[in-house]
């Protein structure tokens, strides 16, 4: 009995923050009832808006794959928005840069996105292993560098004609995006790449020798080297891996949801994937749910503004609530146990 | 106060741990815990403790049955236990450790505490370095710093499990004063959970012994040594008679090697090891002998000298390529270093072994596990996780990694934690692999196993190392003198 309601922990913080927020919307004088239906009317009331949900779920997926990597070998990957903006602009590069057929337009974007993706992550592996900077720093200096980089080509090579407005580039070219559906911002072709991933990834964490070297590092870094797995080698390669899955997010975003490089190109979907990727608390089969879970409400709260008096920001509060209230009620020995086999390195 | 015990039952699936157990403690007295490897003595402990809670049975405490929800509960009833692997977090200093296992308020009270520490440390004769963060401190100091913090918590019933495994003579002197003074000057009582049958009759007033989950005897000790071996094994284990194998050509040589860290150094030594033989280091814990073996291993950098195995200079390889070579390392703490908490023994397989193929393949790699655990003895399956193996149980799997044939084995206190049978079998299985040419060197913080088991012996005192002895010419009083720094 125990044990088949521990398979859904999950749940408990999750109805928790439900209710908080509910509680927190009455003494405010407003109806949860209306503010959560304005939400799920925003995320599924029409054909459209589940279309556009799902645009959303999409690249956080990806990002979510990658960090199963990185969570699992133990590293906190925060870096991993930088990584979004890195392949964001590396497939910006290829779009305004490039002229060829709608196939070869994407392939190279991609392999752009996710090099970029990859040599941003592998930068802060290095400085990591090399340089003993935690990847923690290591990557929120990285992303910083990302988005002066985005700022800056935003605003100087990368200029519209018409002059600069400082918030994107001019349109890309129609073979330079995502075939798209029914006029929505979903894109199939990018749902199938995640969905790959994420098997690809389900099967290497728990089939491969890489896999199993990477859950030994994250469990006890010391053992494991003495058991012959070199942590260097493995903290790069599972850090590329993550960016290169990131880089693709970014591709994604630029090539699907919008149409060209914006200044907050990713829109925190990078923060967003570490908080799916702890309540999913690294379990394979929970991160596209949960990801969807996050997207919905996301997307939903930002037509709540018209409906209702409330912000739309109700949304990001209501997941920042779940995350706090999972950290609290949740599987708290977990996370706890994995910072203090980082201490033991 | 006043103990008892009854029909403790804890099963781990189909593992019978605690199968019915019942007894009695009373004050001032010391209670010695017997059984082989897997016996059930740990989970009973830590049912007693609050660390894990029981199948069915009840405890009862001055006659009040009791329940507690964790070791905490526990101490707040004055039970406290020592366990088997301590269990304080690494990267705080020891008054930190103190203060996290004890404080309930949100303001640490730093001054008072360490007050706190020093006096009681004082009271009970142990040099506690307050301010030494734990990571640098040895197996023996960590357990002085948790006794007292039990001490301080008020503890009347005092469990240790397996407290002499790894310490040096000398700790465990103080270790057993402490002991008396707490039973019988002030009452307390003590469990203390041994292999090692001297130390119960030394220590003991009465020994329980159990075998397979149950009580199967209990005697007034001192008694004589058979009976209890009798009622642990049922039979007398015997230990076959060992050939000395030692082959002409060396397998291992050290070269006026110097190592150093803030703690200890080693300033030049020079021996060899020849193939097939067995040397034994002897010392107080940390006078070098751990150094040394480690800078063998790869995983201590050397300041100078050079380290030869089987002909080639292998002083610029680094643990993982010496481990390539043959080179086996195996450490004394086994969760934190060569075992993972968390990981299966097949997931341990797979990683430990020589080759990989890029996909696993889990069926094949189970079936090798499972022919291992068979071989070695394992109580445990094949998807058990390290950390639910017993303690003895962990130290064979550890042996059972190990692969065929080496150069050369370095081990720290190979048989801590195994009974008596387990450890005549391990040293069974190494002496097998000398007609590979297998060297052996090793430490123990255990005299007559380094006498009884090595070829060869080397005393290190201070990082300096005596002359070279053999282990048929000397015996536990001359390498005693020899800890001494004397000649
Ligand atoms: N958490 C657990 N999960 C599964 N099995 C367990 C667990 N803890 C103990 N066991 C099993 O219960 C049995 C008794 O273990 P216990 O640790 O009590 O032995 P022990 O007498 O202390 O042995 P040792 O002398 O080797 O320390 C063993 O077979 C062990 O594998
Ligand atoms: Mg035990």
């Amino acid at each position: 009995m125990k044990e088949k309601l521990k398979k859904f922990y999950i749940l408990i913080p999750v109805l928790g923050a439900l209710l908080f927020i509910s509680i927190l919307l009455i003494i405010f004088g407003t109806s949860p009832i209306e503010a959560f239906s304005a939400i799920l009317n925003g995320a599924f009331g029409s054909q459209q808006k589940f279309l556009n949900t799902s645009a959303f779920w999409v690249p956080l997926l990806l990002a979510s794959t990658g960090l199963l990597v990185t969570f699992s070998a133990g590293l906190w990957n925060i870096g991993i928005e930088g990584q979004i903006v890195m392949g964001a602009l590396a497939a910006s590069a290829v779009a305004l840069n490039v002229e060829a057929s709608k196939p070869v337009m994407l392939t190279l974007e991609i392999l752009a996105a996710m090099g970029a993706g990859g040599l941003w992550a592998g930068f802060t592996a290095l400085l990591k292993t090399k340089g003993k900077v935690n990847e923690i720093f290591g990557g929120l200096a990285l992303t910083n560098l990302s988005i002066i980089l985005t700022n800056y080509m935003i605003s100087g090579p990368w200029q519209p004609p018409e002059g600069g407005t400082f918030r994107g580039t001019a349109p890309f070219a129609s073979e330079a995006l995502f075939p798209l559906l029914a006029s929505s911002k979903f894109s199939p072709l990018a749902l199938i790449l995640s969905i790959s991933a994420l098997a690809l990834v389900g099967f290497i964490l728990s089939n491969t020798y890489f896999g199993l070297k990477l859950k030994s590092l994250g469990k006890n870094h010391y053992s494991a080297f003495l058991l012959g797995v070199s942590s260097d080698k493995e903290v790069f390669l599972s850090m590329a891996f993550c960016g290169a899955l990131a880089g693709l997010g970014g591709a994604v975003r630029v090539l699907s949801w919008f149409d060209s490089l914006r200044q907050s190109i990713s829109g925190g979907i990078g923060y967003l994937a570490l908080l799916v990727v702890m309540l999913a608390a690294y379990r394979v089969i929970l991160v596209p749910f949960i990801a969807f879970f996050f997207s919905s409400i996301l997307t939903g709260s930002i037509s709540l503004q018209l409906k209702t008096q409330l912000h739309s920001s109700l949304g990001g509060i209501l997941t920042g609530v779940m995350v706090l209230f999972v950290i609290l009620f949740g599987d708290r020995k977990k996370i706890f146990k994995k910072k203090m086999d980082q201490n033991n390195e | 106060m006043r103990v008892e015990i009854k029909e403790i039952k804890k099963y781990f699936g189909d593992v019978r741990a605690n199968d019915g157990i019942n007894f009695q403690l009373e004050s001032g007295n010391i209670y010695g815990i017997l059984g082989e490897n897997g016996a059930g003595k740990s989970t009973l402990m830590k049912i007693l403790s609050g660390y894990q809670s029981q199948d069915s049975g009840d405890i009862l405490l001055d006659d009040k049955a009791i329940l507690f929800d964790s070791p905490a509960a526990g101490l707040f009833a004055g039970i406290g236990m020592l366990y088997q692997d301590p269990l304080d977090f690494p990267p705080f200093n020891i008054l930190e450790n103190y203060l996290l296992g004890k404080s309930k308020n949100i303001n640490l009270n730093f001054s008072s505490a360490a007050k706190q520490v020093s006096a009681l440390a004082d009271q009970y004769g142990f040099e506690v370095d307050i301010k030494a963060e734990i990571n640098t401190l040895s197996l023996g100091e960590r357990q002085q710093l948790e006794l007292v913090r039990l001490l301080a918590e008020g503890a009347q019933l005092l469990i240790l499990d397996e407290p002499t495994t790894g310490i040096s003579a000398e700790q465990k002197e103080q270790l057993f004063t402490s002991m008396r003074r707490m039973a019988y000057d002030e009452k307390k009582i003590i469990v203390l959970v041994s292999h090692k049958l001297d130390e119960i009759q030394e220590l003991c007033d009465h020994a329980f012994v159990l075998r397979k989950g149950k009580l199967v005897g209990q005697s007034e000790v001192p008694c004589p040594n058979e009976r209890l071996v009798e009622m642990m094994f049922g039979s007398l284990p015997t230990r076959r008679e060992r050939h000395p194998s030692v082959h002409d050509e060396v397998m291992l040589e050290i070269k006026d090697l110097k190592v150093a860290t803030y703690r200890i150094q080693i300033d030049g030594i020079s021996f060899t090891v020849n193939k097939g033989e067995v040397l034994g280091l002897a010392g107080l814990e940390g006078s070098g002998q751990g150094l040394l073996l480690r800078a063998c291993a790869g995983l201590e950098e050397i300041d100078g000298g050079e380290i030869i195995v089987d002909g080639e200079i292998i002083n610029d390889q680094e643990y993982h390529q010496r481990r390539e070579n043959d080179v086996a390392f195996m450490g004394s703490g086994r969760l934190e270093e060569g075992l993972i908490t968390g990981m299966t023994l097949t997931e341990h397989m797979v990683l430990a072994a020589e080759e990989h193929d890029f996909v696993i393949n889990w069926k094949q790699a189970e079936v090798e596990t499972k022919s291992k655990i068979n071989t070695y003895q394992v109580i445990g399956q094949s998807s058990s996780t390290a950390d639910q193996l017993s303690g003895g149980n962990q130290q064979r799997f550890m042996f059972s990694m190990l692969r065929t044939p080496l150069k050369l084995i370095l081990l720290e206190n190979p048989t801590r934690g195994l009974d008596v049978r387990s450890t005549n079998w391990i040293w069974e299985q190494l002496y097998e692999r000398r007609s590979d040419g297998t060297a052996i060197v090793f430490l123990s913080a255990d005299l007559d196993e380094v006498v009884d088991r090595s070829d060869r012996i080397a005393v290190f005192s201070g990082g300096k190392m005596s002359r070279i002895v053999n282990a048929n010419e000397t015996n536990v009083d001359e390498l005693g003198h020899l800890i001494g720094g004397q000649e």
